[in-house]
């Protein structure tokens, strides 16, 4: 009998297209998705060497990153954005690749777009240059962001030189609580190996916890994997995801179905496999979370206190949270519950899918939000936003009095005109923290749905749990 | 790409952990469709004031840094987002090297494309570096894979061979996989394919 592997191996295994001695293996992408911001270098250099891309069948391209929010009866305003969204267009055009455009009715963030369209399957690599790419490792798919350079790789050759990973057990096991979300699941995974505890590694998220959750519960926890430092992060499919996938435009469909669902089958981790590195995490125990810091590694339970530098031993590591409390302008030893916030982002590709616009506008619903806080609903693609109004959750935001806009990556990158003034506090449901990331100056508190839609209500840092009834 | 050869430089110490990729470059100049003009960019929001004037006691902006090629940061240096933006800008402000404790995936990968090369120091050596003066030179030698200090000791650093072989001859790596066309062939032969374009 052959060693038993992981699913992690197993997709590795069967990708291998050449391994030669003192080079990396040559591993085949199953799909490559293409947004605006970081191909068009990649498509200059196919032009300069006179190269087609060689599986435009497998290549899908989209506008998200710099593309506004605002109604599309308007034009794009900022003349760099509008050349950047126009190139891709052209670029898309002239190489043969099928494009949801910024006027396409499937236009949307490239990590919903993708699964919701049926072309994230089980058992694919998938590619693009965006480090949320791991969002894919929802369907058990080795999925991984990639530089501009490795854009263009596979464009031409839809094949990356790579070097295997370590193997990394992530083990959610027990039941959440009430108001606790998958949001909250992967950033106590960030707050507990921090954010460079996964780096050269890929995931794999097991236990009951992560058996529990929807496909787009997965899909916010293996989105921040890159912020526990790994490339990838995964789940093993299973019926959860076979039911998701069934019917989607892209998935196979009729006996290509049932013999792709067979070959899926196979996929999960064999018994007795073991992991490189393993770190578990009982979610029974776990509170919603939040960050405090300028790393999605720095967070709390929203119980609890900002952090003492004082009893931080490595003088490094110190300067570095002093240095986060400067620019978050946050007290040692305080809770962060209560703290007065200015905005409220409930979208990116973590959280901008129809549940997680559920689970905000049951909050919101009968409610009005802080006059003193803008509160600002992205859906995550054209596609979310029209469910999203045929249930009337519009309807239940524009009358709480937050803004309901078009959909794309918006405030979580902050590249399209979106985004916090110098000194402003939000609650976002997005990905990262760092300093500036919504806006220079800006000073972001990471959180789930609930707990951003709470705040909303409250104007500072809330605990659904404790929302009055 | 062109070749990477031995060089001596000062170094610029930067000794922050966790620098980001929205910190090198922030994601506000990713709207460029060239890769120009980006080195003046670097580490803007720490570099720079609101009206756009350097900030006087900023590391970047004294007139010594302006001819280091070395960087000297913190741990986990270029942790977060993907964008090549950010070995574009450091090699267009005049870095050849970074030296720290641990880089990020895909900021290593980005920076070895570049000819910008990652060095892995240990925790001592890293140290000792920091203690040294301002003014301190270090050579690096990819090929012997050593980093020499001022006071004449030196220090190995690992690449792997396929990286260290591309940099040292200026190889083109899409022009390598390129090359193995006819084993990509045959991997397509007998793929399956699963996204149903039939529809």
């Amino acid at each position: 009998m052959s060693k038993p592997r992981t699913i992690i191996d197993k997709l590795w295994d069967s990708h291998v297209v050449a391994e030669k001695p003192g080079a990396p293996a040559l591993i085949y992408i199953d799909l490559h998705l293409v947004h605006e911001v970081t191909s068009p270098q990649a498509f200059a250099g196919l032009r300069e060497r006179g190269l087609k891309v060689r599986r435009p069948d497998l290549t899908f391209a989209t506008t998200d990153h710099s593309t506004p929010t605002t109604p599309k009866t308007l034009p794009i305003v900022d003349p760099i954005a509008a050349a950047q969204v126009k190139q891709l267009e052209a670029n898309a055009k002239e190489f043969g690749i099928p494009c949801f455009g910024y006027y396409s009715p499937n236009q949307g963030i490239v990590h919903v777009i993708g699964p919701e369209n049926g072309l994230t399957q089980p058992g694919m690599t998938v590619v693009c240059g965006d480090s949320h790419t791991a969002t894919h490792g929802a369907f058990g798919a080795l999925a991984f962001g990639i530089g501009t350079s490795e854009v263009e790789m596979v464009l031409a050759t839809q094949c990356l030189p790579q070097r295997r990973s370590k193997t990394f057990e992530v083990r959610v096991d027990g039941t959440l609580k009430s108001g606790v979300t998958a949001k909250d699941i992967i950033l106590a995974v960030c707050a507990k190996i921090g954010i460079g505890g996964g780096t050269g590694s890929v995931f794999e998220y097991v236990g009951s916890a992560i058996r529990a959750l929807t496909i787009e519960e997965r899909m916010t926890v293996c989105n921040m994997s890159i912020e526990a430092g790994a490339r990838a992060g995964l789940i093993a499919p299973d019926d959860t995801t076979y039911q998701y996938l069934n019917g989607r435009h892209f998935a196979p469909q009729g006996a290509a179905w049932d013999s792709a669902v067979a070959r899926w089958r196979s996929l999960p981790t064999d018994e007795g496999a073991t992991y490189d590195k393993s770190v578990s995490i009982d979610a029974s125990s776990l509170e919603p979370m939040i960050t405090f810091g300028t790393n999605p590694g720095m967070g709390i339970p929203i119980s609890g206190a900002v952090p003492e530098p004082g009893s931080i031993a490595d003088p490094i590591e110190r300067e570095s949270l002093k240095k986060a409390l400067t620019y978050m302008a946050l007290e040692a030893g305080k809770p962060l519950a209560g703290h007065p916030i200015d905005v409220v982002f409930v979208g990116s590709c973590t959280n901008s899918r129809i549940s997680d616009l559920r689970a905000a506008a049951g909050v919101l619903k009968g409610r009005k939000v802080n006059p003193r806080v803008r509160v600002m609903v992205v859906p995550g693609s054209q596609q979310v936003k029209h469910q999203a109004e045929a249930e009337g959750l519009d309807r239940i935001f524009l009358d709480a009095g937050a803004e309901w806009r078009e959909a794309g990556c918006s405030m979580c990158i902050a590249m399209n005109g979106d985004q916090l003034s110098p000194g402003q506090y939000s609650v976002s449901t997005s990905n990262r923290n760092f300093e500036g990331r919504q806006g220079k100056g800006g000073r972001t508190f990471l959180a789930s749905p609930l707990t951003a839609a709470a705040s909303a209500v409250t104007g500072v840092v809330t605990d659904v749990r404790k929302l009055a009834q | 790409m062109i070749k990477f050869t031995p060089f001596s430089s000062k170094i610029v110490q930067f000794p922050i952990d966790n620098i980001d990729t929205d910190q090198i470059i922030p994601a506000r100049f990713l709207k460029t469709i060239s890769k120009d003009g980006l080195g003046d960019q670097l580490f803007n929001d720490w570099r720079y004031e609101a009206d756009g004037t350097p900030k006087p006691d900023f590391v970047l902006n004294q007139d010594w840094a302006r001819t280091r090629q070395v960087l000297l940061a913190g741990d986990n240096f270029g942790c977060g987002s993907s964008r090549e933006h950010a070995p574009w800008a450091l090699t267009q402000y005049g870095f050849r090297a970074v030296i720290s404790t641990s880089f990020a995936d895909i900021f290593k990968n980005n920076a070895l494309k570049n000819s910008l090369l990652p060095i892995v120091v240990d925790a001592e050596t890293h140290k000792r570096l920091l203690g040294s003066p301002k003014d301190t030179e270090v050579s690096i030698d990819l090929a012997g894979q050593t980093l020499t200090l001022a006071d004449g000791s030196t220090v190995k650093f690992a690449v792997d061979e396929f990286s260290k072989y591309l940099l040292l001859e200026g190889v083109d790596e899409l022009g390598y996989i390129l090359q193995q066309d006819p084993a990509i062939r045959a991997f397509e032969a007998k793929r399956l394919d699963s996204i149903n374009t039939l529809s």
